[in-house]
């Protein structure tokens, strides 16, 4: 209890200062996390809608296999990531190993069929009509198609949102691929387990506070932009 | 719209310290339930660094003491800090630990009596062979620290604020030297860990004896500087003061003692890791 207290006020005043070394870290944490989220939607939104509109041989393995990559452990997606990215890796040469691109790598590795399944199941979750609907009102293949993104619109923010929160909060991967090193890889959520092994349990929950406050925000950030969009006219009213 | 926002901040905040108190008090009423061992002979209590745990040294002596003295030895391997604050609440008859500094503290301030050097471990630095600062046999510590500093050369640092950093650190103090730049690459992971890192980037780094052995063979660095007695690393015993807190087994703690600075204790702390690595882990030394 006391700790926890002792946290808390540690917390705020970390903050409060504006510590350089907790700083930098916060920083390192978010340019990572956004970088990987960024990367993730530019590969998973395209490639979950495309898997749920087009009509592929094998589409349920497929389907069946980005839902497992869903649950991937992030310290199994660092260790792949490490094996070909080590001095005697396959892009050994490239000497990336160590540095925040590395970091960057796994978190993709691990966001990427978040978005990808995600998306997939918004898109799939939408009726034939709306296709269908702007096919009538004379819209080409590809604005219809683009008609039908705008609809699963709610369920591709939540499938970035979801997969934000895992990779901000991970910390097998990064700690693997980015070694921790201070002033350099040294992120939120390694910092909380360095300072938890050192016994500083005070500084571990101030640091986890910091990250919460992160997500939170974040997420009051998404949630005012829907509200905007949305206005929520679309809400299933109980009378 | 930004009063607004700052509110919903302080909201948030509460929510996320109540469900951090919830889960506090959730996790203060979980254990306790490892009260039934079986009553052994006697029972004695040793606070002891993990350092002489993790390497199989208790588990390969303590049985001969217990056979010999008919005590049963319940081991609670911490840091050495911790170790000591043990011995000075009194929940523990002795302690076996590695840190002179508080050792002699903690007797000169009455908590301890009649310590006892028992063995030695060290530390060597390890490095890639190309060996960029050139210490390669080199004697002493000191100097091989300052070529390190000198030619910039990676080093990679536990950073944790373990014994064994606490030991680079003071030896980085003793050369005049503050480590700091790219080359000196703090980690803030295990031994284990830092090993692996260093084997990555082919950097040098100061390791114990008994992981360096353990896992030598998975990486490629090589000894660079050994036998320095900078880098000895020795292990004293001492009783809890029976004058202080007379709970204690003071009878015990002194069996406990003579035992590992006995002939017997001493030849089986000698003969320790030579069957699996070829060599001692720990060198006796009591007089």
């Amino acid at each position: 209890m006391e700790i926890l207290v002792q946290g808390l006020k540690e917390g705020f005043l970390l903050i409060w200062q504006m510590d350089a070394e907790i700083f930098d870290v916060t920083l390192l944490s978010l340019q990572v996390s956004l970088t990987a989220l960024v990367l993730s939607a530019l590969i998973g939104v395209p490639l979950g809608a495309a898997l749920a509109l087009t009509k592929v041989r094998g589409k349920q393995v497929i389907l069946n296999t980005v839902y497992t990559l869903m649950g991937l452990p992030p310290v199994l997606a660092g260790l792949l990531v490490y094996l070909l990215l080590t001095s005697r890796g396959l892009l050994g040469q490239y000497e990336l190993l160590f540095t925040p691109a590395a970091m960057v790598m796994a978190q993709v590795l691990l966001a990427a069929p978040i978005v990808c399944g995600l998306t997939a199941r918004a898109v799939l979750a939408l009726n034939q009509e709306v296709y269908d609907t702007a096919a009538t009102l004379g819209a080409t293949r590809r604005q219809a198609t683009l008609s039908i993104m705008r609809e699963a619109r709610m369920g591709i923010i939540a499938a970035l949102t979801t997969a934000l929160g895992r990779v901000i909060a991970e910390v097998g991967a990064v700690m693997l691929v980015g070694g921790n090193i201070r002033w350099s890889t040294r992120v939120l959520t390694t910092s909380i387990v360095l300072e938890t092994r050192m016994g500083n349990f005070s500084t571990a929950i101030a640091i986890g506070i910091i990250l919460l406050t992160i997500s939170f925000a974040i997420n009051l950030f998404i949630l005012t932009l829907e509200k905007r969009t949305f206005r929520y006219e679309n809400t299933i009213q109980i009378t | 719209m930004f009063k607004k926002s700052k509110l919903t901040l302080v909201i948030g905040l509460l929510l996320i310290f109540m469900m951090s108190v919830l889960a506090g008090c959730a996790q203060e009423e979980a254990p306790d339930q490892s009260a039934d061992q079986p009553p052994a002979a006697k029972e004695l209590k040793l606070a002891t660094t993990t350092s002489t745990e993790d390497s199989g040294l208790l588990d390969y002596i303590l049985p001969e003491f217990e056979k010999d003295a008919n005590y049963k030895v319940q081991v609670i391997a911490v840091g050495t800090g911790q170790a000591i604050e043990m011995g000075e609440a009194g929940d523990v008859d002795v302690i076996l630990v590695h840190s002179r500094a508080a050792e002699d503290k903690f007797v000169e301030d009455g908590f301890g009596v009649d310590r006892r050097d028992v063995m030695y471990n060290d530390f060597l630095i390890i490095g890639s062979a190309e060996d960029p600062a050139g210490i390669k046999g080199e004697a002493d510590v000191l100097k091989a620290f300052v070529a390190i500093q000198e030619k910039q050369a990676p080093f990679v640092s536990r950073g944790d604020n373990s014994g064994t950093d606490k030991k680079e650190k003071g030896i980085w103090k003793k050369a005049e030297i503050t480590p700091e730049g790219d080359w000196y690459i703090e980690v803030g992971q295990g031994m284990g860990d830092t090993f692996r890192m260093a084997d990555e980037k082919k950097a040098y780094t100061l390791i114990d004896r008994a992981t360096y052995l353990a896992l030598k063979d998975n990486y490629q660095l090589e000894p660079m500087v050994e036998g320095s007695p900078d880098l000895l690393n020795p292990y004293g015993v001492i009783p809890v003061n029976p004058e202080k807190y007379a709970h204690v087994d003071f009878e015990g703690a002194t069996a406990f003692a003579e035992w590992l600075t006995s002939e017997k204790g001493q030849q089986m702390i000698g003969e320790f890791g030579v069957d699996e690595y070829g060599q001692a882990l720990f060198v006796p030394d009591a007089k």
